[in-house]
């Protein structure tokens, strides 16, 4: 089953390789990660997705709150939550591909005679439809940031 | 320096080099700090270890950069899996160096991350003084560990000058151990306990290291509870006690591990259900509740789904649980596990080892290794503190040495670190200089830290060095007999041993050798009547012995090999 992991850790050298780390140690397996430093500086948030049953994740978020730069962690599966990530594509500019991402909901960020570059939003399900569709296009270079997830309940990952 | 003087530290192990030089520099104009200059890295880790275990405080090593550091990585590793407290100081290239593979630069918190509880590298001088203080919180505190400090050589130049102040306290947003365990969990565990019929508790190392010992013999005595401890756990409850039945797991008694098996209820306190105790999960202890106090939330339900978690320090929760008891005082009925008692001491006879010492003679005409020990309690009195190796004759001193009291069995148990035993006896010698120290030894592990018999002569450690001398890897050949049927690959020496008596006489000590059976307790007299003298007592024993009982593998802890014929399965 997939997980959605997001935690807070202190944003410093080293901690994200702490993260990281710990993963490839205990053997778990990390399907995405997003990480980015929060509106308080000393701050970065994370989020990761992840393969496991409820034991497996529950085990990942016991060590990764055992890290000391691990400030707090919140399985955002465990209840609702949204979550999103972008997809960045370039294709070969034609009238035809540029009226494709538009007709999927995507947006033109750059367009000359031979490049386009286009922006898509979504959860992650709706992305794999959208590059699935595309591919029948002239899709010359997909990029994902990861799924970014907030929750959708009272609690919070705030210190 | 000053950092460390401020934090009360004492005693250093370490070995200088290039990037630790201004430290090193620092160190010789003090006097409050005293420095042991070991013969390798690894001794310096191990040393500093065996300090921290025999005493609860932390032991601290300088290394330098590169080989300094690298060599450090296993004592890390040791104490990493042992959850002991121990600084290790490293001195790094010069900052601006770092990244350039600079001479003697390694990343030593990058290869060092996964075996320490945290680590700091200074990216500011006027940083370290916070940087210790927080070092020997995290090291202490909560489930204690292992902490590296990486110091590149420009902060730690003389003419890099600040502020200097010592910080009082510490306080770590991310990090705040719980002690005391949820009330609500408590009452729980108590009334499990006052149900149950087929108690055991299972006392492990967060016992020992929480100082938890006092409560833990007045639970037992208050409810009459049969307790065992883990490797790490020995010395947790009284060894001579009638309601104990020796260790547990793989080597553990009969007793122990049928009492596992077939309890109905296990309070495990500071033990972490691992791999060699629980044989297989999936068919460990299935008709019994489980109790888990473990000051770390990481280790409740890992590997063991259990019924009542509890979160918090073993003293802590211990004191919780007996008040919680006492508030109950009605309910307590001793007679209720007569049964389960009367049990146990069925098993006991069946097959004993604990509680009486076993006359065990030999029909080969050679030295057993289990009389060895038995031979070394017997003169030391119990009173000794024993730092083990690892291999049978570690399994035969926790079998045979009965421990009455925490922190006198120092050993490698999660790691299983060979050449642990004699620097961690330097460490244990240093804390307690008129206290009979004893390391139980191979012939195997002895020659993996045999460099530091000159370190011993330097500080004038009289250890007492107790090599189970059986001529091969022991329990690698055990296994190879059990399970190769007998292909000794690579792990037997030929002719290619060194004289020990011989070699450690040139290191300045005393050497003796044993071979006759007979002649073992006067070697042994001898041995601890030169109180002054490290003596080395290479005794020769049967090659072909086995530990046992020994736990059959992927089965669940009734199944036992009681000795080279007799299985407890079908």
């Amino acid at each position: 089953m997939k997980r959605v992991v997001a935690l807070l850790m202190e944003n410093q050298s080293g901690a994200l390789s702490r993260v990281v780390g710990l993963f490839s140690q205990r053997g778990y397996n990390i399907e995405s990660l997003i990480v980015a430093p929060t509106d308080d500086p000393s701050l970065s948030r994370l989020t990761m997705t992840t393969e496991g049953d409820a034991r497996v994740v529950e085990q990942i978020t016991k060590q990764l709150n055992k890290l000391i730069d691990v400030v707090k962690v919140l399985d955002l599966s465990e209840e609702e939550y949204v979550g999103r990530e972008l997809l960045l594509i370039k294709l070969d500019s034609t009238k035809e591909a540029e009226a494709k991402v538009i007709s999927l909901g995507g947006q033109i960020l750059f367009k000359n005679d031979s490049i386009l570059n286009a922006e898509f939003v979504g959860s992650s399900e709706e992305l794999d439809k959208i590059v699935t569709s595309l591919n029948e296009s002239n899709l010359l270079e997909v990029v994902r940031t990861g799924l970014s997830g907030i929750s959708s309940t009272s609690k919070t990952l705030t210190i | 320096m000053r950092s460390l003087q401020d934090e009360g530290i004492e005693l250093v192990f370490g070995y200088p080099g290039g990037a630790s030089l201004h430290i090193y520099d620092a160190l010789f104009n003090q006097q409050a700090v005293q420095h042991v200059l070991v013969r390798h890295e690894q001794g310096a880790v191990h040393a500093a270890d065996g300090y921290a275990r025999s005493t609860g405080k932390p032991g601290v090593v300088f290394v330098t950069s590169g080989p300094g550091a690298t060599n450090a990585i296993t004592g890390l590793a040791t104490a990493h899996m042992d959850s002991t407290p121990v600084i290790v100081i490293s001195g790094q290239v010069k900052a601006h160096l770092i990244g350039t593979d600079s001479f003697q630069e390694t990343d030593m918190i990058g290869i060092s991350r996964p075996i320490v509880k945290h680590s700091f590298l200074v990216q500011r001088a006027e940083d370290i003084p916070m940087i210790i203080k927080k070092a020997f919180h995290i090291a202490t505190t909560g489930r204690p560990g292992p902490v590296v400090i990486d110091i590149p050589k420009n902060f730690s130049d003389p003419h890099y000058k600040f502020d200097y102040s010592y910080p009082k306290d510490v306080d770590i947003r991310s990090y705040k151990p719980v002690e005391e365990g949820h009330s609500g969990q408590i009452r729980k565990a108590a009334k499990l306990l006052l149900a149950s019929e087929r108690p055991v508790i299972y006392a492990g190392g967060g016992v020992v290291q929480n100082d938890a010992s006092e409560e833990l013999i007045e639970l037992v005595s208050l409810l009459n509870l049969p307790v065992t401890n883990t490797l790490m756990g020995l010395g947790a409850y009284p060894a001579t006690d009638k309601n104990f039945l020796g260790m547990l797991g793989m080597h553990g008694t009969y007793e122990a591990n049928m009492a596992m098996h077939n309890c109905d209820l296990i309070l495990a306190v500071g033990a972490r259900f691992d791999d060699r105790i629980t044989n297989d999960p999936a068919q460990f202890a299935l008709g019994a509740k489980k109790i888990h106090i473990d000051i770390d939330p990481a280790s409740l339900s890992k590997i063991i789904k259990v019924d009542v978690p509890i979160v918090g320090s073993a003293k802590t929760c211990l004191s919780q649980l007996l008040k919680e008891l006492k508030k109950n005082e009605s309910k307590l009925d001793m007679e209720k596990i007569q049964p389960w008692r009367d049990q146990i001491k069925d098993w006991r006879n069946v097959h004993g080892l604990n509680h009486e010492m076993l006359q065990v003679t030999s029909s080969s005409g050679k030295i057993l290794p289990q009389q060895v020990i038995q031979s070394l309690y017997k003169e030391t009195k119990g009173e000794a503190y024993v730092t083990s190796d690892v291999g049978q004759h570690q399994m035969f001193a926790a079998q045979y040495y009965h421990f009455d009291k925490p922190r006198r069995w120092i050993n490698s148990g999660g790691l299983g670190t060979m050449g642990f035993g004699l620097p961690a006896a330097m460490g244990v010698q240093l804390a307690f200089p008129n206290s009979t120290v004893a390391c139980v030894t191979g012939e195997g592990s002895i020659q993996m830290c045999i460099q530091e018999l000159s370190t011993c002569l330097q500080y004038d450690l009289p250890i007492k060095i107790i090599n189970v001398n059986n001529s091969s890897l022991g329990m690698v050949k055990q296994w190879q007999d059990m399970q190769y049927s007998g292909r000794l690959s690579e792990s037997t020496y030929e002719d290619s041993l060194p004289d020990f008596a011989k070699l450690t006489e040139s290191f300045g000590h005393v050497g003796m050798k044993v071979e006759k059976p007979e002649d073992l307790e006067p070697a042994m007299k001898e041995c601890f009547r030169l109180k002054e003298k490290l003596v080395f007592l290479d005794i020769v024993v049967d090659p072909d012995e086995h530990v046992y009982p020994m736990l059959e593998a992927g089965m669940a802890m009734d199944c036992m090999w009681l000795d080279k014929k007799t299985k407890t399965w079908e």
